[in-house]
């Protein structure tokens, strides 16, 4: 038997998985940066949180919440067709911003306060633990999935070069609407189980840190790679619930790190162990 | 018989400076037609006009018989226009039959929705593989295009170019840059798409490639249509050899 410690740390990691991924969907395989992908993880554990709070199932929480991420991220995607690269980032970021600034106003939403007293899964904590181990394997095997498709063969085309793409008949703005509502969708899936987890969501849980973790987690691991983003994300997950250290100096260690990663391997761990097996075969 | 492009009084200013001024040509099915000019004449203008990146102040442009205003570069792909871009622009991501094959599955890529559910990318790759044979750069179809000679990627656009089956094929310079017997090499596999039927427009300054493989030329310079016709007729038109020989005592 696993304590409740092991279940804990496992449903964090299964999050954690589930947001890293969605995100590497829309920067990793689409090339759309987004500084700002925490507002999606909050748009999701708050229509979740408020759904059950009003009586609604779980499972309808989570599912609402993955929805209206998603919505709201094609109208971010919409409002962000116009803009690339750096100013995409900048964009993004006031998205994030933009959540957390409006959430904070809110009354009905618990203001600055949140939400707390959020129930219980029925399922228990061990069934949540296994909800969110398995919307991360799914989305994982969805990701493998979508690299190998026609989408995700176009994102290949519009990551590379946007203009481009339009050469060769890809309509880039809808695939890049395709590309952001997936992703924030699936954001949205991960904050539901995010508020079903900690039972207490407030604006702050999804400001520009998160979103700066999330996006360590995907360029640690390795823009692209399903892989290894599911490693950086498991192992940067668990480091600070470990070592009080790391949770103390959390931000220090992962600017670090991906100040490390940018300047030795930008092509991450999976660049780093692909460089590895090309010297070992050599 | 319909002409497969047609255009139609054509006019861009950029500011106030007029990059086209009231141009029309057409180009005929099977033709393959050079469209040169001295630099600054216009030529890249009107391609992207023909394209879509830039919108004309006035003039239509008609790709068999149909008008292509207000379509975006992408539908105008679609409908009928292939395109080899002056600077190379591959996809580096991927291999160089990936990039021929990205465009042959145009009908695969049409709707984001419905590429989610197609994985069968084999009718693809045969395609590209005749396509990357067919310009004589089959033996790098694995390697990534940034791995590759100018002459190779030059030839890998022009693949590309063509798996989109187009009615209508635009080479922006695919000469340039290239070494005199790379060139007459490239010219020539230009000469045998055209021969099997499809209809070009080459834009190109190798004067001596352009007449040797073109049916017919469209000069323009400063902005406006100096000459049209047969390329030994125009090439000897004192206007033409004026706007040139200008040309080439600067160069």
């Amino acid at each position: 038997m696993i304590g409740a410690y092991e279940i804990s740390l496992l449903t964090t990691i299964g999050i954690a998985v589930t947001f890293a991924l969605s995100l590497n969907l829309v920067t990793g395989f689409c090339g759309q940066i987004s500084l700002g992908h925490a507002a999606f993880l909050g748009t999701g554990a708050y229509v979740a949180a408020m759904s059950v709070v009003a009586g609604a199932p779980f499972a309808v929480g989570l599912i609402a919440g993955g929805l209206v991420a998603a919505a709201v991220g094609a109208v971010v995607g919409l409002a962000s067709l116009r803009v690339r690269h750096d100013f995409l980032a900048i964009t993004t970021m006031g998205v994030g911003f933009l959540f957390v600034g409006f959430t904070r106003q809110q009354d009905w939403l618990g203001g600055e306060m949140g939400i707390a007293g959020i129930p219980e899964a029925p399922f228990g904590k061990v069934g949540l633990m296994v909800v969110a181990l398995g919307v991360a394997a799914a989305t994982a095997a969805f990701s493998v999935y979508l690299k190998r498709t026609w989408m995700g063969f176009a994102f290949d085309a519009i990551a590379a070069d946007e203009d481009t793409a339009r050469t060769v008949a890809i309509d880039v703005s809808r695939y890049k609407l395709a590309a952001f509502a997936l992703g924030t969708g699936i954001a949205g899936l991960a904050g539901g189980l995010y508020a079903f987890n900690i039972r207490f969501i407030a604006p702050d849980s999804f400001g520009f840190v998160e979103s700066v973790t999330v996006l360590a987690m995907v360029v640690i691991g390795g823009i692209g790679s399903v892989l290894w983003v599911t490693v950086a994300a498991a192992a940067l997950a668990v480091l600070p619930q470990w070592f009080q250290a790391v949770d103390d100096y959390k931000l220090l260690l992962y600017g670090v790190l991906l100040f490390t990663v940018m300047r030795l391997s930008p092509g991450g761990l999976a660049g780093l162990v692909a460089r590895l097996v090309r010297g070992v075969r050599q | 018989m319909t002409a497969v492009l047609e255009v139609t009084g054509v006019t861009v200013t950029f500011g106030g400076v007029t990059a086209l001024d009231d141009v029309s040509f057409v180009v005929h099915p099977g033709e393959l037609l050079g469209l040169i000019g001295p630099n600054g004449a216009g030529k890249t203008t009107m391609l992207k006009v023909v394209t879509g990146i830039v919108v004309p102040q006035a003039g239509t442009v008609r790709l068999a018989n149909a008008d292509l205003a207000g379509l975006p570069t992408h539908a105008r792909m679609r409908r009928g226009l292939g395109l080899a871009q002056q600077l190379v622009r591959t996809f580096d991501n991927v291999s160089t039959i990936e990039n021929v094959m990205l465009a042959a599955g145009r009908q695969r890529t049409a709707s984001p929705w419905a590429a989610l559910f197609q994985v069968n990318r084999s009718v693809e790759r045969r395609i590209a593989l005749e396509l990357l044979e067919r310009v004589g750069i089959a033996d790098a179809a694995e390697q990534r295009p940034d791995h590759l000679p100018l002459g190779y990627r030059k030839r890998l656009q022009v693949a590309r170019a063509l798996a989109l089956d187009p009615a209508l094929l635009l080479l922006d310079e695919p000469l340039a840059g290239l070494n005199h017997v790379e060139a007459a090499a490239l010219a020539d596999v230009v000469r045998g798409i055209a021969d099997d039927g499809r209809t070009v427009v080459l834009i190109e300054h190798n004067l001596g490639e352009v007449l040797r493989i073109t049916d017919r030329l469209v000069v323009l310079d400063s902005g406006r249509k100096i000459g049209d016709g047969e390329p030994g007729a125009v090439i000897r038109d004192p206007v033409v050899h004026a706007a040139y020989i200008g040309e080439g005592e600067a160069a």
